[in-house]
């Protein structure tokens, strides 16, 4: 199956589509680079190339890991699936 | 793949070799601009480096005016070059920093000349000086003569996922042969500055990163009027899916693999301790990074993109790779490394890196790169602060 999502470390809690969009309610295929692992998922939103997407549920608060670090905290709860960008996720830096 | 280990360069006086044979027509200041492209445009071949700077600055930013000037002027792809000022005095210091290089430089300041008597006698010795290097051969050179220099521009998340590590890739494979390496970008490494200071090769690399990062961010906390959300991430960052700045840090950080850097520079500020990786405190800005990077001695640069950034450089040969397909399909004559494939897994890390590496030769031996094809040579000269 082809690869939709591909996720750089065991930790990290978003995933980047790197298929053209994926649709609302697709069962996708998610890489996992640093283990070679493969985990699905299914969409909640429409997501284009690029962007990321939600692998658990995530409340105010929480942080954003991906490279196994911290990018951000989440400023609107996110659903497991959705969309995650400046919408619900904002710097810690200034 | 066997890497290679030796490309055909131009040797020059100092020891050093280019990739490039350019003459420059390089103005001192602002207003010897026109004198600088009028005698570019008489005599063919040579190339005039206008930019906005070179008047009243002092202290470190006219310090940083003078180390970029007879810092481009050194670079090895520079076979020779024709300093024009208004006052002698400025042009003579410049003159006088590129000769210690061995390579011919000639100076002429306006004042009391006027620009056409100015121009004719500039004219006369740059036709000398490209003629002179137009015998100029190629010949074998080690890999070690390769400065190669790194900058990522309208980074998006393929950019992280997937340029950037391929870079990082060719890093880790060049780095044994001896090449000098070296990346900037102090603003964009916001966010993973701590990982970033543990990459130092000693405590003293890793304490000074930290020194020039935490004055950076001192600086954009006492200037900045809003939160540099407007700024950082760019907005074409946030159309290719970059949420945070720390998110666009960690992708940037991709650049390096796993090499250690072994010392922090000035910006323009020539490497000192030898082969191996260097950081140099520059702007995130592509052109300005360029710039500072050429005037240290880098010689051929990798610039991986996301969205498709486009900057050339008059000197330093500038790569582009991606890894989005929407670029490589939307821009293409931009990209001079597609690893596309890398997304749909039909190429791995390792591949990838060696397409770069097999592309980075063919530039180092001549062949032009898409941003030399299509004429960009952004010169831009870094300010600290205004004049006086």
């Amino acid at each position: 199956m082809a690869t939709d999502i591909i996720i750089h470390d065991e930790k990290d809690n978003v995933g980047v589509v790197v298929i053209d969009k994926i649709a609302p309610k697709q069962d996708c295929a998610c890489w996992i680079m640093e283990n070679d692992k493969t985990v699905k998922i299914q969409s909640i939103d429409e997501i284009q190339l690029g962007h990321k997407i939600a692998m658990v549920d995530l409340s105010e608060g929480d942080t954003i890991l991906k490279y196994g670090h911290d990018i951000g905290k989440v400023i609107k709860s996110i659903k497991k699936g959705e969309h995650v960008h400046v919408h619900n996720v904002k710097t810690k830096k200034w | 793949m066997e890497i290679p280990k030796s490309f055909l360069g131009y040797k020059r006086e100092n020891g050093r070799a280019g990739t490039r044979n350019h003459v420059i027509i390089l103005p001192v200041d602002d207003i010897s601009n026109a004198c600088a492209e009028a005698v570019a445009n008489n005599i063919k071949g040579t190339i005039a480096l206008p930019h906005s700077y070179g008047r009243l600055q002092f202290g470190a930013d006219l310090e940083l005016h003078f180390r970029t000037m007879i810092g481009t002027g050194s670079n090895p792809n520079v076979a020779a070059v024709i300093v024009i000022g208004i006052e002698p005095k400025w042009t003579k210091k410049i003159v006088d920093g590129i000769a210690k290089t061995g390579k011919p430089v000639e100076g002429f300041h306006i004042e009391r000349t006027g620009d056409i008597g100015t121009v004719m006698k500039a004219s006369k010795k740059a036709q000398e000086f490209v003629m002179w290097a137009s015998e100029k051969q190629r010949e074998e050179c080690p890999m070690s003569d390769l400065w190669i220099s790194v900058k990522c521009g309208e980074s998006d998340t393929t950019s992280g996922l997937a340029a950037n590590p391929t870079v990082g890739n060719l890093m880790d494979k060049l780095e044994p042969l001896g090449v000098h390496l070296c990346f900037g970008e102090t603003s964009e490494l916001t966010g993973a500055e701590k990982v970033c200071a543990t990459r130092g090769a000693t405590k003293e690399a890793s304490d000074k990163f930290m020194k020039t990062w935490s004055s950076y961010n001192d600086f954009i906390l006492k200037e900045a009027t809003d939160d540099l959300s407007e700024s950082q991430p760019t907005a074409g960052n946030i159309a290719g899916g970059l949420t945070t700045i720390e998110e666009k840090a960690f992708g940037n950080f991709q650049k390096i693999g796993n090499c250690k850097f072994v010392d922090v520079l000035e910006p323009a500020e020539e490497p000192k301790k030898g082969k191996g990786l260097y950081f140099m405190d520059t702007s995130s800005a592509a052109a300005e990074c360029v710039t500072l990077q050429a005037a240290a001695g880098f010689n051929i640069h990798l610039f991986p993109t996301g969205q498709g950034n486009i900057v050339g450089n008059p000197i330093e040969p500038v790569i582009k790779l991606t890894a989005n397909p929407l670029t490589v399909k939307g821009m293409g004559e931009h990209i001079d490394c597609d690893v596309s494939k890398i997304l749909s897994r039909e190429m791995n890390m390792s591949q990838a890196g060696d397409e770069l590496i097999k592309t980075t030769m063919r530039v180092a031996n001549g062949r032009l790169t898409c941003a030399e094809a299509l004429g960009h040579k952004e010169f831009v000269m870094t300010k600290l602060y205004r004049s006086a």
